[in-house]
């Protein structure tokens, strides 16, 4: 419990010490010193509770001090928005901030009493969420500590606020352990803005004029989300008289009535973390940050927040129009964002969409409810955090290298910066291949639909996975085609943090993916039982059994045939083009007479798909669903 | 001796010609004549042919492309020439550009004249030079043998 | 357990010959349905035996071949765990697994009728995708289990329970076996498109590697088919080898039949036919539950 409680506090206290160190040297030292002891914090936190039986701890019952300094956090943190939005020309945005913190203000001081709660609450999920955030969010930490100079010799037209950048890092690594261990609805609360300012903060980062209107959308989006949770904290703390995560959670789970409100705005208020549709813009407009930001905000953690919340909440969904309509918005998003996946020639831009369409999966098998799903979404959670942080980590570092972020200027990577090629490579199949993680959760999560009758899931499930497929391979085949430019080796420019940072990844998430059974029974079934109070068992043995021949089969045919076939004679031809083959692959002789370089590039149907105009829709769609919805939940109440 | 000639694909280029024999080999795919009867399958991609038929003649542009077709093929391969034109320039032989028959510039094995050349001598020439094809395999897998005992010595 | 060895034995073994035969049998029905004699019933083999008698020849490097030989392996795999009676779920995503390694070998060589014929070969893989997930989920609800040896030991017979799932199926069957209308990245003999699609870069053994492979996915789908009908009555294989060849027959009747169309037009076709056929189906299984 110390130890949480230090998870919680250490990186809040380095965080300001981070701002004040100003050689750039110094400070990357501290920084891997302070993220190795964060990491190290989280894993002794993980091998305490395991030897103390995985035992859900409840402790720490907080003084009244410590109450009146998260009020005084939540007040301070208003100001500090309101300032910033008055300064910016967008006053009205405050009002976001203000009103929730004036509610839960009144409610301190002049609400009722609250019932006494355990701050502190460590169980298989909190644990697990720590370890994303001590391990993956530490790698990325580190991973920045290179980035961020590669990125300033590369933009030298941005003003370089390193030492700012770093202390937010360390804010909200320190916002998001406070937030999965916290019991209090209060404490979150707090840890949830601290979240939703961070990030504001970093999108705005390079203060271009895009970068401030994208950090101002999310910041309204994700206030909108906090206000939304304020007044489901109100109503709960009135009605109910407690405020712990887990009365609210017991009492939905029971069918109380009182518990039907905060469960549906805590759970608008997730989606809008989750940056599910209608919210779905400001992540996209967070990719203008620098990448680590991206990759530890907008993929990895952050947003995994809200997916957090609908899992603690996820008991309580099974057969309320709450459950349908989280499923339905988490569904459909998969789908659309995975469609407009298709068109995007960014990388970043993709890797949003993509981030936006898993977490609308698991937003969708939240809302289902079902220890299936959940099993499902915790696996989708894992693989989906190791593999789009190494997604986007390598993202930033070939942009970095290559001053392109575009997919076609990934043209024959693996021919150009073969160890950049080789990392993406196993990312982007680690996002959707057979057999690993994310696959088997697609499986599990279709069975659960079919089993629950949600046939609208079933669906999208079926034709998402088709698109989702399409836009991922595709990526793949361009880091592999030869080109005229392969034969080219160049220099990566990769620090070695990030080549650090860009292994543990890789080798992390094939581990995983070896490891599923083990994780499975060990940890997850477990998970479950805290969860739902009843033992089942979502994978069969004889499924596992299979799972493991088949990746075992997956990993090693593809290199057998290399090796064989490197051995095999074989006399090379030119390929053909109607044989005006220049003779070297790579160009062609044109009518003239003249060579041409080969240019081939994907298919993208900007033109059919029209993202932005199908963005729009889905929007509306799916606001007009959630209102809908909202008003069917809460006049059903009153 | 593997029988190869009982699957003769055939790769068709024209060069510089009116067409009229092009016409005439396609024909023998059609249901009078039928050449399919013999396995023979008129592939447009020189990597999968056996038989390269070359109706038309060479000229200073073709002349190059009829190498690269030709190089692209895997042994053992035939060449047929269909048609004056492929065989001696025909009766475009003495325009400026045109260089001559196919000969000029890859080993052609069979001729068939004819101006336009007629189905039933297309497939006899496709008959012979499956024939042909079936001896360089045989060659061919000799060579192969040959080599790979050669080695032991 | 035996019964498993044998189901996997006898797909490795016997799979090729069935897969030729029948494509044999394709090349023959088609010449007639042309008014020609045609070639051969066992012209498939011929034409494989030629090719591995031909010189080895390769584009740009072996990894071109390495991808070709894992697309060959992975698809004999995922064919055993149908025919071992596992896991139907599972053995479409291995398949659907090395098809992506036919896109790989496609788009490797960098030459561009390769590459624009992988770009469709993989709009292809997308449009067929939903109906074969679709097929598995009915089965499931139908059967109760994803397991072929379930489905198969069930005492009724599948496709009066799912005859939506049945039509969407056969209707992207036309996709998987590249027939007319909908062989927009690669076509079978006498059709050409973008020379040869994702084979243009495949000579001698490599073909052959390609169309023994094409054989194993032939018996395959076939095996798929098979199962809407197969139960434990032994009548069941009987009216099940009956409907394989209809099936068969109606895709040679079909591509002879239709000319090429446009990829746009195969998607929004086929979404529409799985959303209509599958879709309605589903809903229905769901009511009557």
């Amino acid at each position: 419990m110390g130890v949480a409680i230090f998870l919680i506090c250490f990186p809040l206290i380095v965080a300001p010490i981070m701002y004040l160190i100003r050689n750039d040297k110094v400070r990357g030292r501290v920084t891997y010193v302070c993220g190795a002891v964060i990491t190290a914090a989280a894993l002794c936190l993980t091998v305490r509770w395991c030897a103390g039986g995985m035992q859900v701890i409840k402790a720490y019952d907080p003084a009244e001090w410590i109450d009146h300094l998260i009020l005084a956090g939540e007040i301070v943190l208003a100001v500090i928005v309101t300032i910033l939005c008055f300064k910016y020309h967008r006053g009205i945005i405050s009002l976001l901030a203000i009103v929730p913190t004036g509610m839960i203000t009144y409610l301190e001081l002049k609400g009722p009493a609250l019932a006494e709660v355990n701050a502190i609450y460590v169980d298989h999920l909190s644990i697990l969420m720590c370890l994303i955030v001590g391990i993956i969010g530490v790698l990325i930490v580190v991973y920045a500590v290179g980035y961020m100079e590669g990125y300033h010799e590369h933009h030298t037209e941005f003003v370089n606020r390193k030492n700012y950048f770093f202390m937010v890092l360390f804010l909200f690594l320190g916002a998001m352990f406070g937030f999965v261990l916290s019991s209090s609805l209060l404490w979150i609360d707090l840890f949830w803005e601290i979240t939703s300012v961070c990030s504001f903060l970093l999108i705005g980062y390079t203060k271009t004029d895009e970068a401030i209107t994208n950090s101002f959308r999310a910041l309204w989006m994700n206030l909108l989300g906090g206000t939304a949770l304020a007044v489901g904290i109100v109503y709960l703390a009135y009605r109910g008289g407690n405020v712990s995560l887990q009365y609210l959670i017991s009492l939905g789970t029971a069918g109380r009535v009182i518990a039907i409100i905060p469960i549906a705005l805590i759970a608008f208020a997730a989606l809008t973390k989750a940056a599910q549709l209608p919210f779905s813009t400001w992540l996209m407009g967070a990719m203008v940050a620098p990448t680590p930001s991206s990759a530890l905000l907008h993929s990895a953690t952050m947003v995994k927040a809200g997916i957090y919340m609908l899992f603690r909440l996820a008991p309580a969904m099974p057969g309320t129009t709450t459950g349908m309509m989280v499923s339905l918005v988490g569904g459909f998003t998969f789908f659309m964002a995975s469609i407009m996946a298709i068109s995007q020639r960014d990388a970043k831009k993709v890797l949003a969409l993509s981030t936006i369409s898993n977490l609308g999966l698991m937003v969708a098998c939240a809302g289902v409810g079902r220890p299936e799903t959940i099993w499902a979404g915790i696996f989708l959670m894992l693989f989906h955090a190791v593999s789009k942080s190494l997604l986007f980590q390598d993202v930033g570092a070939t942009e970095n290298a290559t001053g392109s972020r575009n997919i076609e200027d990934m043209h024959g990577l693996m021919y150009r910066l073969p160890r950049l090629a080789i990392f993406m490579f196993v990312g982007i199949a680690g996002m959707y291949l057979a057999p690993f993680g994310m696959l088997i959760s697609k499986w599990s999560a279709l069975k659960a639909a079919v089993d629950n009758n949600n046939i609208i899931l079933v669906l999208f499930i079926a034709f998402g996975s088709a698109t989702t497929g399409f836009y991922w391979t595709k990526w793949m085949g361009k880091l592999i085609a030869f080109s005229h430019r392969s034969g080219q080796k160049e220099s990566d420019h990769m620090f070695p943090e990030e080549v650090l940072s860009l292994t543990v990844h890789a080798v992390l998430m094939i581990a995983l993916c070896v490891l599923l059974p083990l994780i499975s029974k060990a940890y997850v079934d477990p998970l479950l039982v805290e969860m739902f109070g009843t033992y089942t068992d979502v994978l069969s043995t004889s499924i596992l059994i299979m799972l493991v021949v088949t990746i075992c089969f997956v990993f090693a045919i593809p290199m057998l045939s290399m090796v064989y076939t490197r051995n095999l004679k074989m006399n090379m031809k030119l390929s053909y083009m109607s044989g005006i083959n220049a003779g070297n692959n790579k160009r062609f002789i044109d009518a003239m007479g003249d060579k041409k370089k080969i240019w081939l590039v994907n298919y993208y149907f900007e033109d059919f798909i029209q993202a932005d105009r199908m963005m729009r829709y889905s929007q509306i769609f799916a606001a007009a669903v959630l209102i809908i919805m909202i008003c069917v939940v809460i006049g059903g109440v009153l | 001796m593997a029988k190869v000639k009982k699957s003769p694909w055939l790769l068709h280029y024209d060069g510089s010609s009116c067409n009229g024999c092009d016409i005439e080999t396609l024909a023998c795919l059609t249901p009078v004549y039928d050449a399919e009867r013999f396995g023979v399958v008129n592939t447009g991609d020189p990597l999968q042919a056996d038989i390269f038929l070359i109706t038309g003649g060479i000229n200073t542009q073709n002349r190059s492309v009829v190498e690269q077709l030709y190089q692209q093929m895997p042994r053992p391969k035939v060449v047929v020439a269909v048609g004056t034109c492929a065989c001696t320039g025909g009766i475009f032989k003495d325009c400026y550009n045109i260089l001559g028959g196919a000969d000029k510039v890859i080993p052609v094995d069979i001729y068939v004249p004819g101006c336009a050349a007629r189905p039933q001598a297309i497939i006899d020439g496709i008959i012979q030079a499956v024939d042909l094809f079936q001896k360089r395999s045989d060659e061919h897998e000799q060579k192969k043998k040959g080599a790979a005992n050669g080695g032991h010595h | 357990m035996i019964e498993k060895i044998i189901g996997v034995a006898a797909y490795i073994l016997l799979a090729p010959l069935v897969g030729g035969l029948l494509d044999g049998l394709d090349r023959k029905i088609s010449a007639r349905m042309q008014g020609r004699v045609g070639p051969p019933l066992l012209q498939p083999f011929y034409d494989v035996r030629k090719l591995f008698a031909k010189q080895i020849v390769g584009v740009i490097n072996s990894s071109q071949a390495a991808m070709l030989y894992s697309y060959l392996l992975l698809m004999v795999f995922s064919g055993c765990i149908f025919f071992a009676g596992n896991d139907i779920l599972m053995s479409v995503f291995v398949l659907s697994t090395a098809s992506l390694f036919l896109y790989f070998t496609a788009v490797i060589t960098g030459s561009p009728y390769n590459s624009i014929a992988a770009s469709r070969e993989l709009i292809q893989i997308m449009t067929y995708e939903p109906a074969v997930i679709l097929a598995c989920v009915g089965f499931y609800m139908a059967s109760g289990t994803f397991n072929v040896s379930g489905i198969i030991h069930s005492d009724m017979v599948m496709i009066t329970r799912l005859p939506g799932f049945f039509i969407a199926f056969v209707f992207i069957l036309t996709i998987k076996m590249r027939k007319s209308p909908f062989d927009v990245s690669t076509s079978h003999h006498a059709h050409q498109e973008l020379v040869k699609g994702v084979t243009t870069e495949m000579g001698a053994r490599n073909l052959a590697i390609y169309t023994i492979a094409e054989w194993y996915e032939v018996v395959y789908l076939l095996g798929f088919v098979a199962l809407f009908v197969i139960n434990q009555q032994w009548w069941s294989f009987v009216l099940a080898a009956i409907v394989i060849l209809a099936v068969y027959f109606l895709e040679i009747l079909i591509d002879n039949s239709a000319a090429r169309v446009k990829y746009g037009a195969m998607l929004k076709w086929t979404w529409a036919m799985t959303l209509l056929a599958a879709g309605v189906n589903l809903l229905i299984l769901m009511l009557i539950r």
